[in-house]
């Protein structure tokens, strides 16, 4: 017994001496992360990934904080990155942490505070306080247009009639963010197969297992021939794969759990902003206050298609639309392209501007297409447009 | 066949247990202290192994993430683990009259939830409404008889039905946790997050946060000590605790002692539930006290009744837990190791305890050494 502690001792000694080497990371800037969940959840897995990805490639050191609830939490945790690891740049990454964020970054003017889909940076006071986003509902448009295929494909197949071309969606909450995310799906579909319809179902949560896997199911029995959904577990895409209905899936490929319903995967790659913010504050630059990632800058991406499930020239009319919407030949939304309640748009004011009383205050219709994302950063199309059902509706 | 079994009982087993006499006191907190310190260095290893760090690295990222740059002048962290300490502390010495009484009160994280939603309501119903001079007590009287009821139901209970009151407790945080989750959503609104309250004992930025609630627990510590030490309160919870027969014998009205000492542990738990909502978050949601209710129950149970040992356990637990956090934040750990560091510690003290109560004798060895 003695002997086996004096060994055990003598080896934790050597450790203790051994291993200590200075900390990695050449250059004088520590970045600290905050993360609602771990990486159990895809929607911060792909933050994760991101911040080690772009902390690598500047060649900075990042420490990082998982499962921050959106509570007065996220401005301890800012405190601590701060006060204990000498971070000089913080980054949240989900939409309730922005006022505490805030509070934390009234309190240290010379630390900069990044924050992901807020929206309330470009009317606040403070100047270390930014918001950023990503045009994702291009990336939501690309992914439609790969679902359109397949249900043409179906329809060509034989296995369902043009009208019958029924789509589900399953969404965590009826806010502008989801809104505008099925909608730029609808609107892709649609643009290749033009006599699609889509059901919508909302859980009221972010990520709710059974919830999303009850709600996909749900719409398949009411007859939709393929799901697509914005919550962040793997129930829509599960429910997908035991039912046999094909996925359009969110945040990252499901592949390898979904291997024969997969077809493609729309996200938002994080890393163009960490370096771009990496960046400004090693080089002393200012950092945008509202920064809208684009398919121009990489940060909305397709993962790889699924050539198993997708239909025939998936891959080839894909890069023939992102180029349309590079060049700026196609427009989302384009009100040629859509209707609310049988007339086109002509007008629509948008509550841009963060206030109590939700107020529309910004026209967002200029030229026949609705600018999404130009007047900050976060969603606001809300609009309701002809073609998409509402099962239910979840503000939580 | 039948032979066989009889060799076999007749054989002495490889060891036996054997309770020993009352161990003198010094030893037995020798034995804790060298079992706290040497979990804590075998859990240290541990993390370096995952880490690749150094355990003398290893133990500097803990002290970094307990106490931040103390040598810049910035004592932020320092404060805020002070305060840290007093919420956990102060839901332990809510336990202590409970457990001296050997009443298993399992209900602080619901105490204390209901407290804070006693806080919350004043918070947001009367802000800007009253003085902050009229509201900080009505706040407090609130919480308090908040905790208490809930406290003293399961005793009652108990008094007068002898029903099982670690259970009825246990139950009761999850009625407390339900009721909480039902007025988040009422107040709540879309986003299913009360915003904070600017009103509240305590305001939420600054430093003053941090004295005020670690000053208001030191005060705490003290009147729980006094109380059970010299006052006739304490007496009679001491004497139900060891015999409820005794008790009944020299006069003492058993259910009167269970409930009045219910409703002190549930106001305690209630002030604790208090400082959480109203000093320092100034929102309430169904994880504000976090599982710190539990912690207490253990806490207090190594604190033997005592509430400065009761103080000094707390601010071990505290700092590993936060310091083991920290580990986990900086080499990129779940953030589930902390839970795991800190638990290992504990089941280590608890297991520790097993030899303090008892010997193991090996067969064989030492044989005649002893007896």
């Amino acid at each position: 017994m003695k002997r086996i502690l004096a060994v055990l001792l003598a080896a934790m000694m050597v450790f203790a001496f051994v291993a200590c080497s200075p900390a990695e990371g050449s250059k004088d800037l520590k970045v600290g992360f905050i993360f609602l969940h771990d990486e159990n959840s895809t929607y911060d897995l792909n933050f994760i990934n991101a911040a080690k990805e772009a902390c690598q490639k500047m060649g900075v050191e990042y420490v990082q904080k998982t499962q921050i609830p959106e509570s007065n939490d996220c401005y301890t945790a800012a405190v601590e990155l701060i006060e204990s690891d000498g971070c000089t740049l913080i980054f949240a990454d989900s939409f309730g942490h922005e006022s505490f964020l805030m509070k934390a970054a009234a309190e240290y003017p010379d630390v900069e505070f990044c924050h992901a889909t807020g929206t309330q940076a470009h009317t606040s006071e403070l100047k270390n306080f930014h918001n950023a986003f990503a045009s994702i509902y291009e990336g939501r448009f690309l992914a439609g247009v790969a679902a359109g295929m397949k249900l043409n494909e179906m329809i060509a197949a034989g296995q369902f009639t043009a009208e019958e071309a029924k789509m589900g969606y399953v969404g965590a909450f009826t806010f502008a963010e989801v809104m505008s995310g099925y909608t730029s799906f609808y609107l892709g579909a649609k643009s290749v197969c033009p006599t699609v319809t889509m059901d919508v179902k909302f859980t009221g949560s972010w990520y709710n297992e059974q919830l999303e896997k009850e709600a996909a199911q749900a719409l398949i029995n009411g007859g939709c021939k393929l799901i697509s959904q914005h919550a962040d577990s793997m129930g829509a895409p599960t429910a997908c794969e035991t039912a046999g209905v094909p996925n359009v899936s969110y945040n990252g490929s499901t592949l390898s759990a979904c291997p024969n319903t997969f077809i493609v995967s729309s996200r938002i790659n994080w890393v163009p902003y960490f370096e771009y913010i990496i960046d400004c504050v090693l080089n002393d630059k200012e950092i945008a206050t509202d920064w809208t990632g684009t398919i121009e800058t990489g940060s909305v991406v397709l993962t790889d298609v699924n050539t198993a499930v997708a239909a025939e020239g998936t891959v080839e009319k894909l890069a023939d639309v992102k180029a349309a919407l590079l060049d700026g030949s196609i427009n989302v939304f384009d009100t040629a392209n859509f209707t609310i309640g049988g007339e086109t748009v002509t007008s629509y004011k948008a509550d841009v501007d963060t206030d109590a009383n939700y107020e529309k205050d910004t026209e967002v219709v200029e030229n026949g297409v609705f600018y999404e994302s130009k007047y900050r950063s976060a969603p606001y199309f809300d609009a309701r447009i002809d073609g998409i059902t509402l099962l239910d509706e979840n503000y939580g | 066949m039948a032979e066989k079994t009889v060799t076999k009982l007749h054989r002495e087993p490889l060891f036996h247990i054997v309770k020993r006499d009352d161990m003198v006191w010094w030893k037995a907190w020798g034995i804790r202290a060298i079992t706290i310190v040497v979990s804590i260095f075998v859990m240290v290893f541990i993390s370096s192994l995952l880490t690749g760090k150094g355990m003398i690295q290893t133990f500097e990222i803990m002290y970094r993430g307990v106490f931040g740059r103390i040598e810049t002048g910035s004592f932020k962290m320092l404060f805020k683990y002070f305060e840290e300490v007093a919420i956990l502390l102060c839901l332990a010495l809510a336990l202590t009259p409970a457990f001296k009484m050997k009443f298993w009160n399992c209900g602080a994280e619901g105490q204390a939830l209901m407290g804070g939603l006693g806080a919350m309501v004043c918070m947001i119903e009367l802000e800007g409404k009253l003085p902050l001079a009229v509201l900080i007590p009505i706040i407090a009287v609130v919480s308090i008889i908040c905790g208490a009821v809930w406290g003293v139901i399961p005793a009652i209970f108990k008094a007068f039905f002898d029903t099982n009151e670690t259970l009825f407790t246990l139950m009761m945080n999850y009625i407390a946790t339900q009721i909480i989750a039902y007025y988040v959503y009422i107040k709540g609104g879309g986003s299913n997050v009360i915003q904070p309250v600017e009103a509240g004992i305590a305001p939420s930025t600054g430093n003053a946060h941090y004295f005020i609630n670690a000053g208001i627990v030191a005060v705490l510590t003290l009147v729980v000590y006094i109380y059970l030490k010299y006052s006739k309160h304490g007496y009679e919870i001491s004497v139900v605790g060891e015999s409820q027969n005794t008790a009944r014998y020299i006069g003492i009205n058993v259910k009167k002692v269970i409930i009045r000492t219910m409703l002190i542990s549930g106001a305690v738990c209630g002030i604790a539930g208090m400082l959480i909502v109203s000093g320092i978050d100034h929102s309430i949601r169904t994880a504000s006290v976090g599982g710190q209710g539990f912690t207490a129950i253990m806490m207090a149970w190594l604190g033997q009744c005592n509430p400065f040992i009761t103080l000094i356990m707390t601010a071990i637990i505290v700092f590993l837990n936060t310091g083991a956090g920290k580990v986990a934040d900086s080499c990129h750990l779940n953030s589930a190791f902390a839970d795991i560091f800190v638990g290992i510690v504990i089941l280590c003290v608890v297991g520790c305890e097993f030899f303090i109560k008892y010997s193991v004798k090996i067969r064989g060895a030492r044989k005649g050494n002893k007896e």
